[in-house]
């Protein structure tokens, strides 16, 4: 069987669906809510190389470093405001979190 | 020099006011002046202060005892000699220059109109501030400032104790401004500017002791009943304007004539617009001087400090309508109706009044109602014509009516703010000087021959006689009848007031003679009760009256009048002499020989004495027709009107429909970061799909 771009897509497409249904249905920790993030980042990523690959153009692999970059950036400010988040309210439960109530 | 007379007083009110002022801010240091209120509340003493409170039997004559002690008193306000003499000072000066006014102008005919400045100029209305100085305003330029210097220095003794003499000074001073305003005035608007300016001084000192609450209900009473004559006093004032174009009196004057037979359309309606006009100003005037149906301000004004009483309520500013008729005159001597009901309001007034005199227990109440009486009999002279009469009347009341309130205040402060005759009697031996001179104004008041007020009360009773006026012979009953219920009143208060037992031992042995401030110008105004009214008699009575008066008055009618009353039988010039004198004997029955007499009379005519005593029940009947039902439409419109359709669909509705809103929106709001989330996705995700399906293309 011959791997194609078909099938990269579908994955992507699964990790994506993974990523966002991670953060709807979790309902304990906002840890959780980051990775599914990166899930769905990664997902992109496995698209752009993908399509770098079958379409031959280096543009979309460059991209991908790009968005890695961001994606780590992303994690390492995402967990800072989350300790700091803890330090202040003493929970990072996600149904605590919900400042935003009217 | 006129400018002088008016203005002084005005710069003495506007220095006894910065001391006034100035005092407090003393008294807060680094702060603003404070509200009236919590100047009282920062100055406890004056809760002990006799007059401060109306304060129960037993602990009054504890305070009594004390005062004999220790008095204890609110320090006064810084300042206070500063402001006392200055206004005095200043009043005295310019009394002594209306005397000299009085000769310049109504012996040796020197009229003069000093302008000002220009007052109003809009359109057709064109109003200039000038001085009127012509017989009539001199006679009331010397009566206004006369009281009113005697007044002031009266006041330096009997407010001695009150911690805020510079606020007082600071009122009496600009009422006196006031009122010469009023009486100098050439035009109507002035004569307006005047005419408000001592309602409102009327209203402060009024309601001077602000704590009291009588005294502010008061003060409020007289300045809403007086709007009610002033309702109708502007809108004569607009009718005049509106029919001759013009203001100022000389004009008025010049086109009156031509106004005869001439009539308003109003509401398919024509009235005779020379005999609406009168009835509008004279509306004014019953307002100000208390005639019957709006009188009912001027006993309860008796609130207020007595030299206030004597000053405003008894000696000038009720004698304002009296004067505005009088300035008047060339109008309202070519409108016999109008005439006719000035002399029908008078007749009822004096009568009135006098029977309700007889009957009250308060002092100060007794020569209200008594004021009250006197005035309806000068609008009785104004109604038949005798303008001049009328004029004298109230020259010689000022006299006598300030003398018994000043006396009466004597009494007051003699028997510790004790109003009430009842508890008093026997003082003559202790206050024989003050008895005296209230003899002399009581003599003068009830027309004992050759006082003053036995002149110019006979002068009215006889033009009344001959008048052939309309309703004159109404009035010639009525204030026939009124001299002898004057006499009577009068009397009744001399006997149980310094005769008689005392009828309470504590404060008739703590009882003395007053200050000499007080005494001086009470011996002044005696004199004036008996010197003023034989040398005036030629020249506001007779063929002296129209060289006097000249063009002030329109006494083409009045020239009659005297003519025939001097033909009058000696009989009939005797009949308000033998009144006065029955009501004297019947007085001395009742309240000497036999002082059981009057209390089974009470008994016996039970309805007629409680009658009498509620005052004909007017406040009640007003309290009925006017008062609810005016509580009730105010409470209708705040509660109903307001409250419930205003506020209801107003802004109260619209808040309240937001509120029910967002109560249901605030739901969606759940505070989950994924439910924001998810909403964001399906949002993409809905736009997403719509680009794909129905993009632009």
């Amino acid at each position: 069987m011959i791997i194609g771009l078909g099938h990269y897509l579908s994955v992507a497409a699964i990790v994506f669906t993974l990523g966002v249904l991670g953060i709807f249905l979790n309902r304990k920790n906002v840890i959780i809510i980051l990775m599914s993030i990166e899930l769905i980042l990664l997902s992109v990523n496995i698209n752009l190389v993908a399509f770098s690959t079958f379409l031959g153009d280096i543009v979309g692999q460059v991209y991908a470093l790009i968005v890695l970059t961001v994606a780590a950036a992303e994690a390492a400010i995402g967990l800072a405001i989350v300790v700091a988040y803890f330090r202040n309210r003493g929970s990072i439960a996600v149904e605590d979190i919900d400042l935003l109530k009217g | 020099m006129y400018e002088a007379i008016v203005l002084l007083p005005l710069l003495g009110a506007v220095i006894a006011g910065i001391v006034c002022l100035v005092g407090a801010r003393d008294r807060f240091p680094g702060e603003d002046p404070p509200p009236p209120t919590d100047d009282h509340a920062a100055a406890p003493v004056s809760e002990d202060h006799p007059r401060a409170a109306p304060v129960p039997r037993a602990e009054h004559a504890a305070s009594a005892n004390s005062h004999a002690e220790a008095p204890e008193h609110a320090p006064s306000a810084a300042g206070s000699l500063l402001a006392e003499l200055t206004t005095s000072t200043f009043l005295v000066i310019s009394c002594a220059l209306s005397w000299f006014a009085l000769f310049d102008v109504g012996i040796a005919g020197h009229e003069a109109r000093v302008a000002m400045f220009s007052f109003i100029s809009f359109a057709d209305l064109h109003s200039e501030w000038m001085l009127r100085i012509d017989a009539l305003t001199a006679v009331m330029l010397v009566v206004v400032t006369t009281i009113s210097s005697l007044v002031h220095i009266y006041s330096i003794g009997y407010m001695e104790e009150d911690p805020y003499k510079p606020r007082f000074f600071s009122y009496l001073s600009f009422f006196t401004f006031a009122m010469l305003m009023l009486v100098t005035a050439d035009n109507l608007v002035q004569l307006f500017f005047g005419w408000e300016g001592v309602g409102l001084a009327s209203y402060l000192l009024i309601g001077f002791w602000y704590h009291k609450p009588e005294a502010n209900a008061a003060a409020i009473k007289a300045f809403i009943v007086n709007r009610v004559g002033d309702f109708g006093f502007s809108l004569g004032i607009f009718a005049v304007f509106y029919l001759t174009g013009a203001v100022d009196f000389d004009t008025i004057f010049a086109q009156a004539p031509a106004l005869v037979g001439k009539s308003f359309h109003f509401l398919s309606w024509d009235v005779d617009a020379l005999t609406a006009v009168c009835l509008l100003l004279f509306m004014g005037a019953m307002g100000k001087s208390a005639q019957f149906l709006l009188h009912t301000w001027l006993p309860d004004a008796m609130e207020g400090p007595t030299p206030v009483s004597a000053l405003i309520h008894a000696a000038t500013m009720v004698t304002a309508g009296v004067f505005m008729v009088a300035r008047l005159s060339p109008l309202f001597s070519l409108s016999p109706g109008a005439s006719g009901f000035v002399t029908f309001i008078g007749a009822t007034t004096a009568m009135f009044a006098a029977t309700v005199g007889l009957v009250q227990n308060d002092i100060k109440r007794i020569i209200a109602y008594s004021t009250c009486s006197q005035l309806g009999y000068m609008f009785v002279a104004m109604g038949v014509g005798a303008y001049s009469v009328g004029m004298f009347h109230l020259f010689t009341h000022a006299f006598f009516k300030a003398l018994l309130f000043l006396g009466s205040g004597s009494v007051i402060i003699a028997m510790h703010h004790e109003q009430d005759t009842r508890k008093m009697g026997g003082l003559w031996r202790k206050l024989p000087f003050t008895y005296a001179t209230m003899v002399i104004g009581t003599l003068a008041l009830t027309g004992f021959p050759f006082t003053a007020g036995y002149f110019s009360k006979d002068a009215i009773i006889e033009s009344a006689l001959v008048s052939d006026g309309a309703m004159a012979s109404y009035g010639f009953a009525m204030t026939l009848g009124a001299a002898a219920l004057t006499a009577f009143y009068s009397w009744r208060l001399i006997f149980k007031t310094f005769h008689g037992e005392p009828h309470d031992r504590d404060h008739y042995e703590a009882a003395h003679e007053t200050a000499k401030t007080m005494l001086v110008p009470l011996g002044l105004l005696a004199f004036g009760s008996i010197a003023a009214g034989y040398p005036a008699l030629a020249l506001f009575t007779g063929h002296g009256a129209s060289e006097f008066f000249r063009q002030a008055l329109t006494l083409g009618a009045a020239e009659k009048l005297f003519e025939s009353a001097e033909n009058l039988p000696l009989t009939l010039s005797l009949l308000p002499t033998v009144m006065m004198i029955g009501g004297f004997l019947v007085a001395y029955q009742f309240y000497i020989r036999r002082p059981d007499i009057p209390e089974a009379l009470a008994r016996d005519q039970r309805l007629l004495y409680q009658f009498l005593l509620n005052k004909w029940y007017f406040d009640e009947i007003y309290d009925f027709l006017f008062v609810r039902p005016a509580l009730w439409i105010g409470r209708l419109f705040w509660k109903g009107g307001d409250g419930f359709i205003i506020d209801g669909f107003g802004p109260d509705g619209v808040s309240a429909r937001v509120l029910d809103v967002t109560r249901n929106v605030i739901r969606l709001q759940t505070g989950y970061l994924y439910h924001y989330a998810f909403a964001m996705l399906i949002g993409v995700a809905a736009a997403i799909t719509w680009f794909m399906f129905a993009g632009p293309h």
